[in-house]
């Protein structure tokens, strides 16, 4: 039972993480970005690529973050995201779609489509939590993503650059009215994004492998924690996360192995008919 | 009313469309034109690649040795994109252009859906494709380059019967077309010797968590666990079990002890078993060099995906040179009941025989993992020397 | 309209209809194939673009109702009833389920659609794969037959190409029908205005909900072509990734035209083919290619058509009003 809990919720926290930026993303400037998971596959390979080059593997993360930031945050608001905002959701999901088959196909092409070992910030050992081996990676895992959301709550709730971020987020066209640099909020919010995938990618790597692929099951599992948690709150994200993580494992445990995917999405169904705003959410503010 | 208002654009772009893909290329005179249509992008990719990889290895190969019978090989790859409609249209496509032969698919859904094609047309299709039913369904055009699941399951199962004299045994499988043959062929071999399966679990590929899967095992106290996952997933349920302290025999069929899996696992894969078919940690010269030459080339370890292709492209030769011309029509007739010796022919890797349903016959090994390495316990003989 | 666009529309028509018509004659097996899936596919977005483009509602089921059609339609065949049956069937289960899956979700909150629908297309996909006893699972239904129909004997790649137009031209009648129908109205007036509606009495849900049914009817009969097309159905190919292809091909070709499904299917489907002489490279160029398209013209490629056709209209008319309004005084019915 607590051994199905605790990683359960190492699992989940992954996706948490992941979903933290998803719905901060939709938050502040209505994307829906269907290549988030391969946003999480990439860094990894970027740090891969510049520890061949050889760097050191702390210097090749710094490359890595660097990089990632700039491309997955800078770039994909400036080019992508910026022009098609002002077209509604769609077609920047859509968008959003073709991104996710460009940097799987081109990760595939231009490094491997073998999956590759990743080193890990942590050693392969386990620990003993209440009697229960508890592999240190996963727990290291779990510590670092609730430092990462604790971390940006406070610098949402507590910075004036935060409050401009959840005016942004409220109501753009007010927080306009009020002086509050929207754009900029927007962009700052990409590039917090960038870093949480980059962290995701480093924490996940080294348990999942680095593969062109992964990114497709990783996105899915964010997308529906987002949604099962509340599309629109950051806690909600880390709570539906956690929630999916440890769900799997009980349904595969006690319900059936073969439909153990099946779960998460029930759960999504009786989200929407009986809490349309999530279980942690709070209802839509304003019209989308 | 936006219909007419376009109607001359779309008449316009798709027209254009329409005659590009009307468009068809030729190929040279007195090359030996073969097409591997195969899984290079979508849930196959990895092993399609592999299996690419190897094909092209091979070609390079035979031209620079002179060619099959003093003409060139030429190979071209075709995307099934791992979803059977596109494996249709990817081998209509092939045989449109009047290959030799045709190489592929290797997942054995898309061989299904394809082979009635390449019957109808006459030729040769060689495929990496492993569920048992493929060469039971009168294709006459089918030929396999590794063991069927139901030449390789009695093997393991005898083994896990015989020698690790285990009464009941766990059974965890992949859920996708690999795994499922694999579970259902070796769970009829239990049935008939006797050895009872307590736990039957299924996991998804890609899957992170093995924790309730493993825990899952614990709680049906088997003798022995089989495991028939693909190499990732091999490797994280193999950290699981040894997580949760889970001390039984660990038994497995070729991937489970690749030395991908032996590297990813670390420690974890410490004494896992099994039977072995096709694997490039075998101790056979030609097999070592192979690989030498593969890693070379792409600068990656392949797995036994990379050997299928590689071998699928010198049993074309070998056949071949049997009807000592180049003959689309008479290579399957040539390829049935032909036996290929690894010292004529370096390039097969290891003596190979077919037989009249396009099955395989090797030699094939026992193996357990020690020090981080694949040891070899036993070669396996021929099912019919 | 002037009638002089009119007719250029008309003639638009004909050509491509022509084209569609006598093309294949030339062409090889292949490109039969090829272009009867564009067919296939077309008749799926087309139903997807009812659901979304006219009744605004975002669907990610429409990849998993085309799986039920060809299910249904497969098992039918396979156990020698007509094709004409497995037609109706496959319709008509997909809008049944259609209807059953949108009645609540649509009653919830609309834009909520999208996300049961998400967790139904996956649902779906574990159906085909595990439900052995019905769908043989993930080892797939072979050998589905191509039955005659009418006494045509379709087994023959060109007569099946000419079976799947012949479809797909019924649908398109049948679609074009229902969006000049007051329903087809109804439908638009949701989508750009709900308020509005609900207050001149369109009961909003359900003609969504009607809308939406109908769209994955559409799917139904899309699978029910591919079974025979394919002539083997299994799991792989259902899964959330054709919904979200279909949902790109309804919006790159242009959400809410008529014809933007045709197109749009035009570039998933023979897109990719036409790119394949690059080898490896072509689904990169692709996906560079849609996201080109929809930056420079979010509305599809029709949006784009479209804006150039009003543009030398607007400068047209401008032009005209100038010549009949020679006083710089009179401006006031610009």
């Amino acid at each position: 039972m607590l051994n199905l809990v605790i990683s359960g919720l190492a699992t989940g926290s992954i996706y948490a993480l992941v979903a933290v930026g998803f719905t901060l993303l939709w938050q502040t400037s209505q994307t829906i970005n269907f290549a988030q998971g391969e946003f999480v596959m990439l860094p990894a390979f970027v740090v891969l690529a510049a520890m061949h080059a050889g760097l050191p593997f702390p210097m090749a993360i710094l490359v890595g973050l660097v990089a990632c930031v700039f491309v997955l945050g800078i770039l994909f608001q400036r080019v992508l995201v910026a022009p098609m905002l002002k077209h509604g959701v769609l077609p920047l999901a859509v968008a959003t779609m073709a991104l996710s088959i460009l940097m799987r196909e081109s990760v595939k092409e231009f490094y491997s489509a073998e999956a590759q070992p990743f080193p890990s910030l942590l050693p392969d050992a386990t620990v003993d939590v209440l009697g229960i081996a508890v592999s240190l990676q996963s727990v290291g895992v779990l510590v670092a993503s609730v430092i990462a959301v604790t971390a940006l709550q406070v610098f949402i709730n507590r910075t004036s650059i935060g409050a401009q971020m959840q005016a942004t987020a409220q109501n753009p066209t007010v927080a306009r009215i009020l002086g509050v640099p929207v754009e900029r909020m927007i962009l700052i919010t990409f590039v917090i994004n960038a870093v949480l995938v980059v962290l995701a990618s480093l924490l996940v790597t080294p348990i999942y492998l680095a593969k062109f692929s992964s990114g497709e099951i990783l996105g899915m599992a964010a997308f529906i924690a987002a949604i099962v948690g509340g599309f629109n709150q950051v806690r909600g994200a880390i709570a539906g996360g956690l929630l999916l993580g440890v769900v799997d494992n009980f349904a595969a445990a006690y319900l059936s192995a073969q439909y153990r995917t099946a779960v998460p999405l029930f759960i999504l169904i009786a989200v929407i008919l009986f809490r349309p705003q999530g279980l942690f959410g709070r209802s839509e503010e304003r019209a989308v | 009313m936006k219909f007419p208002r376009s109607g001359i654009r779309i008449a316009a772009v798709a027209g254009a469309l329409l005659l590009a893909v009307a468009a068809t290329s030729s190929h040279a005179q007195g090359t030996i034109k073969l097409i591997n249509v195969n899984e290079l992008s979508g849930a196959g990719a990895t092993v399609g690649t592999n299996f690419k990889n190897g094909a092209d290895l091979a070609v390079a190969d035979i031209n620079a040795k002179g060619g099959i019978l003093g003409q060139k090989v030429e190979i071209s790859h075709y995307d099934t994109q791992s979803n059977a409609g596109t494996a249709r249209a990817q081998v209509q496509k092939a045989l449109d252009e009047n290959p030799y032969a045709i190489l592929g698919p290797n997942f054995s859904g898309l061989v299904k859906a394809t082979a009635p094609l390449v019957k109808n047309a006459g030729i040769a299709q060689v495929m990496g494709g492993e569920a048992g039913e493929l060469t039971q369904m009168g294709m006459p055009s089918l030929f396999r380059t590794s063991f069927g699941q139901q030449s390789s399951m009695p093997k393991i199962a005898k083994y896990i019967a015989d020698d690790v004299k285990a009464k009941s045994v766990a059974v965890i499988w992949v859920n996708n077309d690999f795994g499922k043959g694999g579970r259902d062929a070796i769970v009829k071999d239990f049935g008939a010797r006797g050895v009872k399966v307590v736990a039957d679990i299924s996991t998804e590929s890609g899957q992170a968590d093995f924790s309730a899967d493993v825990q899952k095992i614990k709680q049906a106290k088997p003798d022995a666990v089989f495991i028939y996952l693909n190499e990732e997933e091999s490797a994280r349920i193999l950290r699981e079990i040894k997580r949760q302290a889970l001390n039984v025999p660990l038994l497995g069929e070729t991937t489970l002890l690749s030395q991908k899996v032996i590297d990813l696992a670390g420690d974890a894969a410490t004494g896992v078993k099994g039977h072995v078919g096709l694997t490039t940690d075998a101790n056979i010269p030609l097999v070592q060099d192979f690989r030498k030459r593969f890693v070379a080339k792409y600068n990656y370890v392949p797995d036994h995906n990379g050997l299928k292709g590689y071998i699928a492209v010198y049993m074309i030769k070998a056949g071949t040179e049997k009807i000592g011309k180049v003959d689309r029509k008479g290579l399957s007739d040539a390829l049935h009941g032909l036996s290929i010796n690894a010292k004529a022919e370096p390039g097969v890797l290891m003596d190979v025989s077919i037989d009249k349903n396009g099955d395989i016959d090797r030699e094939s090994f026992l193996g357990e993992v020690v020090n981080g390495k694949q040891v070899i316990t036993k070669t396996l003989p021929k099912l019919n020397p | 309209m002037t009638p002089r666009a009119r007719l250029i529309g008309i003639a638009a028509a004909a050509c491509l209809v022509a084209i569609l018509l006598f093309l294949p004659l030339g062409l090889n097996t292949y490109g039969l194939f090829i272009l009867s899936m564009w067919a296939v596919m077309s008749i799926a977005a087309m139903g997807l673009n009812l659901t979304l483009g006219y009744a605004g509602q975002v669907s990610l089921a429409q990849g998993a109702f085309v799986g039920i059609g060809a299910y249904t339609a497969a098992l039918l065949t396979i156990n020698g009833y007509s094709l004409a049956l497995a037609f109706a069937a496959a319709a008509l289960l997909c809008f049944a389920v259609g209807w059953l899956l949108g009645y609540p979700a649509l009653r919830v909150q609309h834009h909520y659609l999208a996300f049961v629908t998400l967790a139904f297309s996956t649902l779906a996909y574990l159906v085909f794969r595990n439900e052995e006893w019905l769908t043989k699972g993930i080892y797939g239904i072979s050998g589905v037959p191509r039955p005659a129909a009418l006494g045509i004997d379709l087994a023959k790649p060109l007569p099946f190409y000419y079976f799947c137009l012949a479809i797909l031209a019924v649908v398109v009648v049948a679609v074009w029908w229902l969006v000049k129908s007051p329903w087809g109205r109804a439908f638009v007036a949701i989508r750009e205005n709900p308020l509005r509606a609900r207050s001149l009495g369109v009961n909003t849900s359900r003609y969504t909900l009607l809308a939406f049914a109908i769209g994955s009817g559409l799917g139904g009969i899309a699978g029910a072509l591919y079974a025979p097309l394919v002539e083997f159905v299994d799991p792989s190919p259902f899964t959330l990734l054709l919904s979200l292809n279909l949902l790109m091909m309804v919006i790159v070709g242009g959400s809410g035209y008529f014809a933007g499904p045709l197109l749009g299917a035009i570039i998933a489907v023979l897109l990719p083919e036409w790119l394949r002489a690059i080898q490896s490279y072509y689904l990169i160029l692709y996906a560079l290619l849609v996201m080109a398209i929809l930056m420079w013209s979010p509305t599809g490629i029709l949006g784009i058509a479209d804006a150039w056709l009003e543009r030398r209209r607007s400068i047209a008319r401008s032009r005209a009003l100038a010549e009949k309004t020679p006083t710089l005084a009179s401006g006031e019915d610009a």
